[in-house]
């Protein structure tokens, strides 16, 4: 009896759990092995779409003849590139008419036309022409005839089917599209990013765990850069950040704090003196973090304020007791309690700020210096159109990835044991 | 040790008094004033002067009539030094200072003669100064998306400083960019199909997610374990490895362009995060009411229908919530799937719109708001549910 019940338990788990499986390896499981095969090709953007026969069917009544009526296939291979081979063509007819003069190539069967046009070549065209005559003699209807559509079946490679197999996108993709400078670029992002929202998460929640009045409400404040849309939010700040009619800049000059207005967002490097030493910043990658910062800092403020707020009470009481500051507080008491929660957070984040896209592509698209290995998929892919050099791109993102995700469970499961 | 503390207040707490002021005066400049100065020098002295004299004062004058009494003084002072302001201004700064001076009241000549009392004069200002400068720095481009979308093309290029809202002018001026992107760029349209798209990936979403997640929480199967942990590994993978094959097969499949194959790959990759947020909350579910419906010869759509549905409103109503959020706001899938003006959703359409130089800005800026505030008025009001699908769904974004 119970074998019975457990052999249905099972049952009903796969039945369950089998729609939400299926969709999700169908989507994001097979695309990321789908990557794999893709970027050892070659293939363009052009060269992704299936070629087709088409066909356009133009109805002429003939003005002496109403018996009669001319039809003209404009026939054409979609493709630029492909052959299509052993084209079927077949269209139906009104009842009561025939076909005259038929072309060798077809066969005309109780009102269907059926027709066998071989192989065209790439760009191939033909006009194909049929007159046809009622049997019955009475009018053919120009309406009667245009209500059928011909149908069109051929065979084509697909190129993304083929066993041609190529390294040359790795070789682009690893030595000669300055594949350090992106590296670097994308670290760079990735690290300032997470540390900083992580230093501002934890100013927040420290401000936040204090008692003043509007703290609730103050907390939900801290949220909305994260709630927002990222469309909307980006190009607030582009507005607010350009440099001809920015506020920022506007307010700057307005303070004679800057004499000419900086493009934060389209300058590469800028210089500027800092003891006798000529500092260079990358000043548009900069303006990127901070924005990253500023939209993801409220992350790390909920996930920091959760820790924060179960800490004992006792601790810091008993710390009262002894005679500690804020600051020895802080530093023996706080932050030990949340240096865990922190390097979760610092893996997560640096991970997901990794494979960061849209923030950087809706700043600068990619520009002065900004371009990071997500927007190198973007550029590769569709702005240059080379579908196999964007999966390339996508493998090398994705083979880091699982190293970060090596060590992030690795940590996880040390945090685990210890505890 | 009794000079240092003094000292150390003195400083931080005119630091503070500065830095409220100048946030006046910025806003203030975006209402159309012409302040050119902070006057940091100066601002600083007096806050020093006035933080000092509290501590002489001590407790002999009543606090009211100190407060009131130094806030006039520094507003005289203040509207001496920067000429022709108008009134608000001048009560603004009276009501900083006011403010100011009712914060510094607790600290007296004792109270800084105690140990680490500057350590916690430190504390108390950086605590009212992260409040002042966050909510500045976060308020003040929501403040800027809505503001520009009022104005016109000329006022913003003349002065980009000008903040002041016009409300004298008629209703259909004011809202003018709201009714050209209504009329001109069909924006009626993709709102639509936004709520359609973020509306039926909640809906197919919850659909797949809660039989799937109680099979997670109460089954027992082969394979369990390695579901519930690949549910987590997959939720790591990023959108932009996904879309070059997505978009190679979506292409050929005919796809693109359609609110089907955004509705797809929407609930696809909400999936994970919401089976794990709700097999979470099923767990927590007492198993003895499923007992007894089983023994009522329940099947088990039934329980999940009749016991688990109405139990688990509350998580199911944060997962929702979280999902919306993520679709209404998505991006890079409808950057990449959408081409025919028909079919864009909000986020899309913005893009669209601001790929044409010629967009003026106000129409871009409207459109934002009109992005942000559905997203910004639920976040508002069902806060708590959206909360903790933001702590759980957090290892995205």
């Amino acid at each position: 009896m119970s074998n019975k019940l457990s052999k249905i338990e099972k049952r009903t788990a796969y039945i369950l759990t089998l729609p939400a499986v299926c969709l999700v390896f169908a989507i994001i499981l097979f695309p990321i092995f789908a990557n794999v095969w893709i970027s050892f090709k070659e293939v363009g953007l052009k060269d992704i779409r299936i070629p087709e026969p088409r066909a356009k069917k133009i109805v002429k009544s003939i003005s002496e003849e109403p018996a009669k009526i001319k039809i003209l296939y404009k026939l054409r291979n979609s493709s630029l590139i492909q052959e299509i081979r052993n084209i079927s063509f077949v269209d139906k007819f009104p009842k009561n008419t025939k076909p005259i003069d038929l072309d060798e190539r077809c066969i005309f069967k109780v009102n269907k036309i059926r027709c066998n046009f071989g192989n065209w070549q790439a760009k191939y065209r033909e006009n194909f022409e049929i007159i046809l005559k009622s049997t019955d003699g009475k009018k053919i209807e120009k309406k009667e005839v245009k209500s059928f559509k011909p149908k069109l079946n051929g065979k084509s490679d697909n190129i993304l089917l083929s066993t041609n197999f190529t390294l040359k996108n790795f070789k682009k993709v690893l030595f000669e599209n300055e594949f350090f400078d992106l590296l670097s670029t994308t670290f760079y992002y990735t690290f300032f990013g997470t540390v900083g929202s992580i230093i501002f998460g934890v100013l927040a929640a420290q401000m936040v765990n204090q008692k003043f009045f509007g703290r609730t409400f103050m907390r939900s404040i801290l949220l909305f850069p994260y709630v927002g849309p990222v469309v909307a939010l980006a190009y607030t700040w582009e507005l607010l950040l350009d440099p001809n009619s920015g506020t920022l800049n506007s307010l700057l000059i307005n303070f004679q704090i800057i004499e000419n207005p900086i493009n934060l967002l389209g300058q590469k490097y800028i210089t500027f003196n800092f003891f006798g030493f000529d500092l260079k910043l990358r000043l548009a990658l900069t303006t990127v973090i901070f924005f990253e910062i500023w939209r993801y800092f409220p992350l790390a403020f909920l996930f920091i304020l959760a820790r924060l707020q179960a800490v004992p009470k006792e601790l810091y009481e008993s710390a009262d007791v002894d005679g500690a500051g804020p600051i020895q507080k802080f530093i023996n008491i706080t932050l030990p309690q949340i240096t865990a929660v922190i390097s979760i957070l610092f893996m997560i984040r640096f991970i997901w700020n990794f494979n960061k896209f849209e923030d950087v592509f809706l700043l600068t698209g990619g520009a002065s210096g900004t371009r990071t290995l997500p927007i190198n998929v973007y550029q590769q892919g569709f702005a240059i159109s080379d579908i196999g050099m964007g999966s390339a791109v996508s493998i090398v993102i994705v083979i880091l990835l699982l190293i970060f995700m090596y060590f992030y469970f690795h940590l996880i499961g040390k945090k685990a044991n210890e505890s | 040790m009794k000079v240092k503390n003094i000292i150390i207040y003195c400083i931080v707490s005119s630091l503070f008094l500065f830095s409220l002021v100048s946030i006046w005066k910025i806003l203030s400049t975006l209402q159309g004033l012409e302040v050119k100065n902070f006057n940091f020098s100066l601002i600083f002295l007096i806050g020093f002067i006035i933080s000092l004299s509290y501590l002489i004062l001590g407790n002999k004058i009543n606090n009211k009539i100190k407060s009131i009494f130094f806030s006039l003084a520094f507003t005289f002072l203040d509207s001496y030094l920067i000429q022709s302001l108008p009134m608000w201004y001048s009560i603004g700064i009276f009501l900083i200072v006011y403010f100011f001076t009712s914060k510094i009241q607790k600290y007296s000549k004792e109270y800084l003669n105690q140990e680490y009392s500057s350590q916690i004069v430190l504390f108390d200002f950086l605590t009212l100064f992260g409040i002042v400068l966050f909510s500045f720095v976060i308020l003040f481009p929501f403040y800027m998306m809505l503001v520009t979308s009022f104005k016109t093309q000329i006022a913003l290029l003349v002065n980009p400083l000008d903040f002041s809202i016009n409300f004298n002018q008629d209703m259909k001026e004011l809202f003018k960019s709201y009714f050209v992107i209504f009329k001109t760029y069909k924006f009626g349209k993709f709102i639509l199909t936004s709520s359609i798209v973020s509306i039926g990936t909640v809906i197919i979403t919850l659909i797949f997610a809660i039989p799937a997640a109680y099979a997670v929480a109460r089954l027992n199967f082969f394979g369990k374990t390695f579901l519930s942990t690949s549910i987590l590994i997959i939720y790591m993978f990023p959108a932009i490895v996904l879309v070059i094959p997505l978009y190679t097969v979506f292409s050929q499949l005919g796809l693109r362009n359609s609110i089907e194959g955004l509705l797809i790959v929407y609930t696809a990759t909400t999936l994970p995060v919401a089976i794990y947020m709700l097999q979470g909350y099923f767990k927590s579910i007492p198993k003895e009411l499923e007992e007894a419906a089983i023994l009522d010869r329940q099947n088990w759509f039934g329980i999940i229908f009749k016991i688990i549905i109405p139990l688990s409103v509350p998580a199911i109503s944060s997962v929702a919530l979280y999902v919306f959020m993520i679709a209404w706001n998505e991006f890079l899938f409808s950057l990449m799937f959408l081409d025919n003006p028909n079919s864009f959703t909000l986020s899309r359409a913005i893009q669209y719109l601001s790929g044409d130089a010629e967009t003026p800005r106000q129409y871009l800026m409207a459109g934002s708001v009109i992005v942000t505030l559905p997203v910004l008025l639920i976040f508002v009001y069902f806060e708590k549910y959206l909360v903790s699908g933001l702590t759980a769904g957090s290892v995205k974004g």
